[in-house]
């Protein structure tokens, strides 16, 4: 008897099992299926590119103030907590390559596109998913629009042309946050901090890499949004649910596509 | 001389999952220039029968001919031609939230035609001023009340002058008067600019007060239809009670459950 219920219980575990990975899969090739319907109908969102430029405005100008404030806070810590560890060595000067390459290389990228995730991807998930709970993706299916080319197509574009000009941005002003901090303040030799860091920081290996990422973390973070937006069930808990999935997910994906983008990137130019 | 009906629907069945089946052999035949009542309780599948008849939903049998052409054969690039000619009023409106009324009527104008600004402008103004509201064609969504969003909507389905117009539950939550003047207004723009309509609804005085003629459906099956004076003589049991809106007849009040004595004596059991 007992071991019939055993045998019931790990057979009902495993089945919510296989459930739970068939879905997760159905759903990974849904998302891709629409990815490549996505691109294939983007040709509305730069025919008309000022469909894009209102995007770019709503997710790329309206981040720019959290953006500008993280980015000069964590330029600002940078520059202490680095001078903290650099002094002991006594090379306090090279401040300036610590602060840039940590942010250019990384945390320009990765942190703007968290707050990028939370700050916009939220919201343009938000918004298709209100606009599908209202019909209104509805009624331009019936007013013979293709919704994808229409809404989503610009968002995604807008999402993908804002990310990397954001992680821009944001490296500039912590660098500048750095630099308050370590020259201003601290009074380490703004001639060693400029001069160093310019020696050291290599446009294709640094800068170049740093852009690839971001642009990759805005693929991700506009599609996974988009994605969400579109596949939210039309209830207020729905539009809800999607909004934190694409929080958590796209945070996820920029924490482990940086991983392997670093891997690929900077071991290999190292070793080289 | 009788010219081929608009909508032509013989013994369609429609599910959304296999083996629960929503529709059951439906047959309609809607005339050229009429307007024409879904009309049963909320559930009852006449949504689902809109949306096949737009071409959202494909039936699992049975045919369906809309404007000329086979629903079901068609791909996506041939249904959004057919959308092309027909205009949908939606339950609570949809309007486009982040355009301007004037925009939202504008709306397919842009999207489908190669009409230069000063024409769309002058058209848009004039569907506008077909449902009164020309003056407001300035405001956004959130400005309008419901009677007037709904008016702005109706607009933006005639934009195009479609043949075939098709209306969800187009009087839910208005107030009286904005009520009366949609009904009105659907008659109206279905006489002047000679469409056909199909009115999906429950609200049996003023649906019945512009229609030609009335389905009515429940259970996903067409129980009866005929125009509204013989419909309100019907002795059919489900017409009855549901014109005359009574709370008990074949539709039951209660939902079906157990013996109310013995799921009180399972909860003193219980406790």
């Amino acid at each position: 008897m007992a071991e019939r219920a055993l045998l019931a219980g790990l057979r009902d575990g495993l089945e919510r099992l296989g459930g739970a990975a068939t879905s997760r899969i159905w759903r990974l090739g849904f998302a891709s299926r629409f990815f490549a319907h996505m691109l294939l109908h983007s040709g509305t969102a730069f025919r008309r590119f000022h469909l894009t430029v209102r995007e770019i405005y709503f997710a790329g100008v309206l981040s720019l103030i959290i953006i500008l404030v993280s980015g000069l806070f964590v330029g600002m810590v940078l520059g202490l907590q680095g001078y903290h560890t650099l002094q002991r060595y006594g090379s306090s000067e090279a401040l300036g390559i610590l602060v840039a390459l940590s942010l250019v290389r990384e945390l320009g990228p990765v942190v703007a596109g968290l707050l990028f995730a939370s700050r916009a991807g939220s919201a343009i998930t938000a918004e298709i998913g209100l606009m599908k709970a209202t019909e209104q993706i509805a009624a331009m299916e019936m007013m013979a629009v293709d919704p994808i080319a229409r809404v989503v197509a610009p968002r995604f574009w807008g999402g993908v042309i804002s990310m990397p000009l954001l992680a821009a941005l944001f490296s500039a002003m912590g660098i500048f946050g750095g630099y308050l901090v370590g020259v201003k303040l601290i009074g380490v030799d703004e001639g060693a901090f400029w001069s160093q860091m310019q020696a050291a920081v290599d446009v294709r290996e640094d800068i170049v890499n740093g852009i690839i990422k971001s642009v990759v973390f805005g693929i991700a973070v506009a599609w996974i949004a988009v994605f969400e937006g579109y596949d939210a069930q039309p209830t207020a808990e729905g539009v809800s649910s999607a909004t934190t999935r694409t929080v958590v997910t796209s945070s996820l994906a920029i924490l482990a596509l940086d991983f392997v983008l670093t891997a690929f990137m900077f071991t290999g130019g190292n070793g080289g | 001389m009788s010219r081929p009906p608009i909508v032509e629907i013989e013994d369609l069945s429609f599910g959304y999952e296999p083996g629960r089946p929503v529709l059951h052999g439906i047959r309609l035949r809607i005339e050229p220039g009429t307007v024409v009542g879904v009309m049963g309780q909320s559930g009852c599948g006449k949504t689902t029968l809109l949306r096949i008849i737009a071409g959202w939903l494909k039936a699992q049998s049975g045919r369906a001919r809309v404007l000329g052409e086979t629903l079901g054969a068609l791909d996506e690039a041939r249904i959004f031609a057919l959308r092309r000619r027909m205009g949908m009023l939606f339950q609570f409106g949809a309007l486009f939230t982040d355009m301007s009324a004037y925009d939202n009527v504008a709306f397919q104008m842009h999207e489908h035609t190669d009409l230069p600004p000063e024409m769309i402008r002058d058209l848009a103004l004039l569907k506008l001023e077909a449902v009164g509201l020309r003056g407001a064609a300035h405001l956004m969504p959130a400005e309008l009340s419901g009677g007037m969003a709904r008016r702005v909507a109706l607009a933006r389905a005639i934009a195009l002058d479609p043949r075939l117009m098709l209306y969800d539950e187009p009087f839910t939550g208005l107030d009286p008067i904005s009520f009366g003047v949609i009904a009105r207004l659907i008659r109206r723009l279905n006489d002047s600019l000679g469409q056909t309509s199909i009115i999906v609804s429950h609200d049996v005085e003023e649906c019945f007060g512009i229609v030609d003629y009335v389905y009515m459906m429940s259970a996903g099956r067409i129980v009866a239809e005929g125009t509204p004076e013989s419909l309100r003589r019907s002795e059919h049991p489900f017409v009855h009670q549901f014109v005359h809106g009574e709370p008990d007849g074949p539709i039951p009040f209660h939902y079906p459950a157990p013996g109310y004595a013995a799921d009180l004596e399972a909860g003193a059991a219980g406790g």
